[in-house]
Parts: structure tokens; sequence; C-alpha cells
């Protein structure tokens, strides 16, 4: 024959090494990175970074469309193998809440204050007007989260609700409704309209605090507001706290694609977003500890002062974990 | 676009460039807007199947008075929370960005700006599902509920606005959701292509004398014509017999070619001489896009 292409000489040297890498990358994708022997392991970044090259010189010399879609392809493949998300889920785990999950609040801390002050303003409105006009109550307030409980309910049927006595099943049927229950569906939700621009997400905060304020203002009404903190706190400091992550991730959405800095907008909504998210997923877990609280503490113990010791517990518990928690390290 | 492989875009394929941190550009072919419902319709299933296994043998041991209402309910509660919250986050952590469905769919999500797919990224994107398929079967389905005594109009303009985020991979150029914004990543096609024989290696050894082209013959055709020959070359389809034959009538037309000869190793001697020839060239910087670029 005349002369050798140089493409088809290039492909004839490198070949073995591409079946080499082909073979791992199947393995990985079938099996995970465990399936591989140490030795695999070790030279699979070895065979990625050669595959990359290759993909370099073809793309430069090689008019074989073939070789070029085949390399093409398995450095994407090994590229995903190399650097996919590939972390035990034990350590992921261990990260997010030594370091993470932490770090992502404090970075928040404005807007988590700020979701916080939304909370708050609303519980003091709907305390205002509800204490007024008691009939707002109605506004307020859902009928799901009222409980039949309103204006119209009997001093001794409102006291009843605070220290109801049932049996485990109950228990775990409440902390089951819980979940699903007014706060958590706010909180997610809040998180995942904030992509929408702040404002629904802030709302939400705001509405939430009022059904807080009407319940405080219609048990302050009947003399019974030291009971019903007693009742609320225990769970509602970690409750609340999750709601206000939620909408802090919400506002911080918001704002990312509102006001993104120097980044590109799409940019920023990525790097924040995931920030978000973290803090999103630890108050679903908050929720769920508010919902242990709620669903079995509270049904079981009803002395008042052991209450506020709970609450102020839990209060100080969240405070110092995520002012010093993953303080340290990378 | 690339020449050579099949026409992109009446397969609907878009793609998307993906710089690793070694700093090549990969290509990644995105995931079809059916492809993706498809795999979220399959986890839905997956995720009610798991529900139904639960449930079946608790209303079981309800039917046999075992045990209380309110525990099953519960119980059912609970797990429908869990599943809708970690199902995709733990499938596509523990599964590099995969989730059964989106396996069985050969589609996978990956970082779009070409760093490792983090663990952040898989929570944010699958916690605003609940804004993308909640929100919008919420306000359709259940629209009393959420704005009771709103006028039609109002009510109208919620549900177009609920349904944006529902399709806003259909919106936008690289088909991203709005978890996919947030969590700035991607679904792409699962990559896969075989390596096939070199066709420049077949030539001579069918042929003791291959025949001989002269550089003006070759000089008619570019990268797009020589790619195109290959595939005519690599398909395998009954009628291949026939569009050898016509493509080898047109090339010998073109070309200038009197020599009569069985058409496949006629093609496969001019595929491996044009390829020689063009190949050479871009080696010296010259690269000849198509037939219409000036053969300089």
């Amino acid at each position: 024959m005349a002369l050798e292409l140089k493409s088809a000489s290039f492909r004839a040297e490198r070949e073995s090494s591409w079946r080499d890498l082909e073979r791992l990358v199947a393995t990985v994708e079938r099996r995970g990175v465990r399936a591989l022997s140490a030795n695999d392991l070790s030279r699979l970044p070895v065979l990625y970074r050669a595959a990359l090259s290759s993909l370099s010189v073809a793309r430069a010399i090689s008019l074989d469309r073939n070789v070029l879609d085949y390399l093409e392809s398995l450095s994407a493949r090994a590229y995903l193998a190399v650097y996919g998300s590939r972390r035990h889920l034990r350590e992921a785990l261990s990260d997010f809440f030594g370091r993470s999950f932490p770090g992502a609040v404090r970075a928040h801390r404005w807007q988590v204050l700020l979701a916080f002050g939304l909370i708050a303003l609303g519980a003091l409105t709907g305390f205002a007007l509800t204490l007024k006009d008691v009939e707002r109550f109605y506004a307020f307030v859902e009928p799901a989260l009222a409980q039949g409980r309103g204006p119209t309910s009997s001093t001794e049927s409102l006291r009843e609700v605070l220290y109801d006595r049932t049996g485990l099943a109950q228990a775990l049927t409440s902390f089951a409704m819980f979940l699903f229950g007014h706060n958590a569906r706010i909180g997610l939700f809040a998180f995942a309209v904030g992509f929408a621009g702040a404002v629904p997400a802030a709302l939400l905060m705001f509405a939430n605090g009022l059904a807080l304020g009407a319940f405080a203002a219609l048990y302050h009404s009947r003399g019974l507001s030291l009971d019903l903190w007693g009742w609320i706190l225990p769970h509602g400091v970690t409750e609340f706290t999750a709601v206000a992550l939620c909408g802090a991730g919400g506002i911080a959405l918001g704002q990312a694609l509102v006001f993104p800095g120097r980044d590109e907008r799409l940019a920023s909504l990525a790097a924040r977003g995931r920030a978000a998210g973290v803090m999103a997923i630890g108050a679903v877990v908050l929720f769920f500890l508010a919902g242990l609280v709620e669903g079995i503490f509270r049904q079981l113990v009803h002395s008042v002062p052991v209450r506020y010791a709970v609450a102020a517990a839990s209060a100080a518990l969240w405070t110092s974990y995520f002012l010093l928690a993953g303080r340290r390290g990378p | 676009m690339t020449a050579g492989s099949p026409p992109a875009i009446f397969r609907g394929e878009r793609a998307r460039e993906v710089v690793t941190p070694e700093g090549v550009p990969i290509r990644f072919t995105l995931a079809l807007v059916g492809d993706r419902l498809g795999a979220f319709l399959l986890d839905v299933v997956v995720i009610v199947g798991a529900l139904l296994a639960v449930l079946v043998p608790l209303l079981w041991l309800l039917a046999k008075d075992a045990i209380d209402g309110d525990l099953v309910g519960a119980v059912l509660l609970l797990g429908l929370f869990l599943v809708r919250t970690f199902y995709f986050t733990f499938f596509e952590l523990t599964w590099q960005g995969q989730t059964p469905g989106k396996r069985r769919m050969g589609i996978r999500a990956v970082d779009a700006r070409g760093g490792p797919l983090r663990a952040e990224a898989i929570i944010a994107r699958n916690l605003t599902r609940e804004v993308e398929v909640l929100l919008p079967l919420t306000v359709l389905f259940g629209g009393e509920w959420v704005f009771p005594g709103a006028p039609g109009l109002a009510r109208l303009a919620a549900v177009a606005w609920a349904l944006l985020f529902g399709f806003l991979p259909l919106f936008n150029r690289d088909r991203r959701r709005v978890g996919d914004l947030v969590a700035g990543t991607v679904v792409v096609r699962q990559p896969e292509a075989i390596l096939l024989e070199d066709l420049t290696r077949r030539a001579p050894a069918r042929a003791a004398e291959p025949p001989r082209f002269t550089d003006a013959q070759l000089d008619v055709y570019g990268i797009y014509e020589l790619q195109t020959l290959e595939q005519v070359l690599r398909q395998r389809t009954p009628e291949r017999p026939e569009v050898l034959e016509a493509v080898a009538a047109k090339i010998r037309a073109k070309i200038g070619w009197t020599d009569p000869g069985p058409a496949e190793p006629f093609l496969e001697a001019f595929y491996a001489a044009l390829r020689g020839r063009l190949e050479r060239r871009l080696l010296f910087g010259k690269r000849r896009e198509t037939k219409h670029d000036r053969p300089d």
C-alpha cells in the first residue's frame, strides 16, 4: 500500500488503551466504582486523561467520524465515572450535617433573620388584629389548622386541646399528619416558590406568622397564654426555625434572580440554589424532629415547666449548632 | 452541527458542550423532553408500587382487625412523605445522577459547567419538584381550595403561571426545568458509541493494486462529503448494494472515472484516498468543510 494514514496509525497505537477504559467504565456504570479492583481504580483516571488527550488529537488530525464519535462518547462516559457524584451515602450524610448544612445557614444569616422577622411581624399583626376583633381569627387560620377551635369554642375545650392524652397510635398519626401539615408544606413550598422572585416566599412567611398570632390572641383572650406557649414552643422552636430556613432559601433564590451581582443570572441562581437547597433539605430534618416532639413528647408530658424547659433547650441547641458546627475544616 | 452523524435536526437532538476540569470540551446530547417525562412517569410508577407494597399487607391486617385504622393512615402518610421528599435525591446520590426511571430511559443529570455532580446540586434540583409538579396539579384540580371565590380570569392567570413552571423545559435551549436552573445541572443522554473497524484498513486488503486518484479528482469533495461516504459504507441496511452502486456511479461521473468495476472496492479506495488527502491538508491547517469551499 502507498502509505498509512496518520490517523489510522494513531488509532492503532491507542486503541488498546481505549478498549481498556471502555471496560472499566462499563463496570463502573453497571456495578459502581467499588466493583473495581485497586489496580483498576488507580488506572481509571490515567486512562481517562489519555482518552481526553486522544480526543483532542483526533479532533485535530482525524476525519474518521466513527472514531471521533466513539472518543467523544468514551470520554463523556469516563468523565461521568470519574466526576459523577459517587461518595458513600454515610460520608455524604456526615458531611451534610457536620459542615454544609450549618455552613449554608450561616452564609444566609441575613435571609434567615429576615424570614424570622417576617414571621414575627406576621404574628404581631395577627395578634393585634385578632385581639381587636376576634372574628378575624377565621380570616387568618385555615379550618384544617384550627381543628375546630375558634372564637366560639369554650375556654374549657380550648384548654382540653393543650393537654390531650392519647395512645401511641394516635401519637404516630399526629406525627405523620404534622409532616403533611400546614407548616411543613408551607416551608418546602416557600423554598420552591422562591424561584418566582422572593416576594411569594416572603408573603408565605408573613401569612404563617398571622396564623400563629391569631391563635395567640384567641388563647390570650381566655387567659390561657402561658399554657398555649407551653404547648407550641417545645416543637415550635424547631418548627419555626425550619419554616424560617425554607423561607430564607426561597428569599435567597429570588434574590439571586433579581440581584445577580457580578455573575450571570443563571450562574448566580445555580450557585445560590445549591446552598439554599441544602438549607431546605436540612429544614425537612428539623420538621421531622419537630413532628416527633409534637406527636409523642407533647402527648406524654403535660407539666408546663418541663415543656418550657424543652423549648429553651431546643432553642439553645439550634442556636449553638448553627453558630458553631463545622466552623473548622475545609 | 457536525457532518456525518445523521442529521441531528430531524431527530430533535441538541448538544451541549461541557468543559471538563482538564479543559477539554465534551459534547453531550441533551435528553429529549419525552424521555424525561417518560423517566418521571416510570419513577412515579415505582413510587406508587412501593407504597402499594406497604399498604396491601397493612390493609390485609386491617381486614383481620389485627391493627388500628389510624395506624394504617399514619404509616401511609409517613411513607408518602418520605418517598416524596427523598426518592429522587436518594437515587441520584447513589446512582450518579440517575433514578430507576432515568436509567431505564438512558438519561442522566450532569453538572452544566463540567464540574463533578455535587450532593448539594442533587438536593436542590429535586426539592423544586414541589413547585413544578404539585403546584400545577393543585391549581388545576384543586383550584377551589387554593383560591376560593376568585374570579375566573384571575384563576386562568394563576393556572397559566403555574403551568409555566412545569413546562419550562419546552421554553429554553438546554431543556432545563426549574430544578436544573436552581442546581446548575442539565439532563443528557447516556452516551454510547461503538468503535468500528477503520475503513482505510479494508481497501488495501481487497485490491492488490489499489486504484490511484489524482489530486484534482480528490479535490472535488470536502469533509462533509467524506463523512457522508463513511456513513454510506458503514450502513448495514438491505438496500445497501443499490445505494453503493448509485453513489459510486455519481462519484465516477463527477471525477471522470472510466474504469468500471464493483462499487464497494472502488468506494473504499476512494474513501481512503480522499481521507488521506484531506487529513494531510488538515495537518497544514487547511480544513475544507464541504465541496463548496475553495480547494486552494
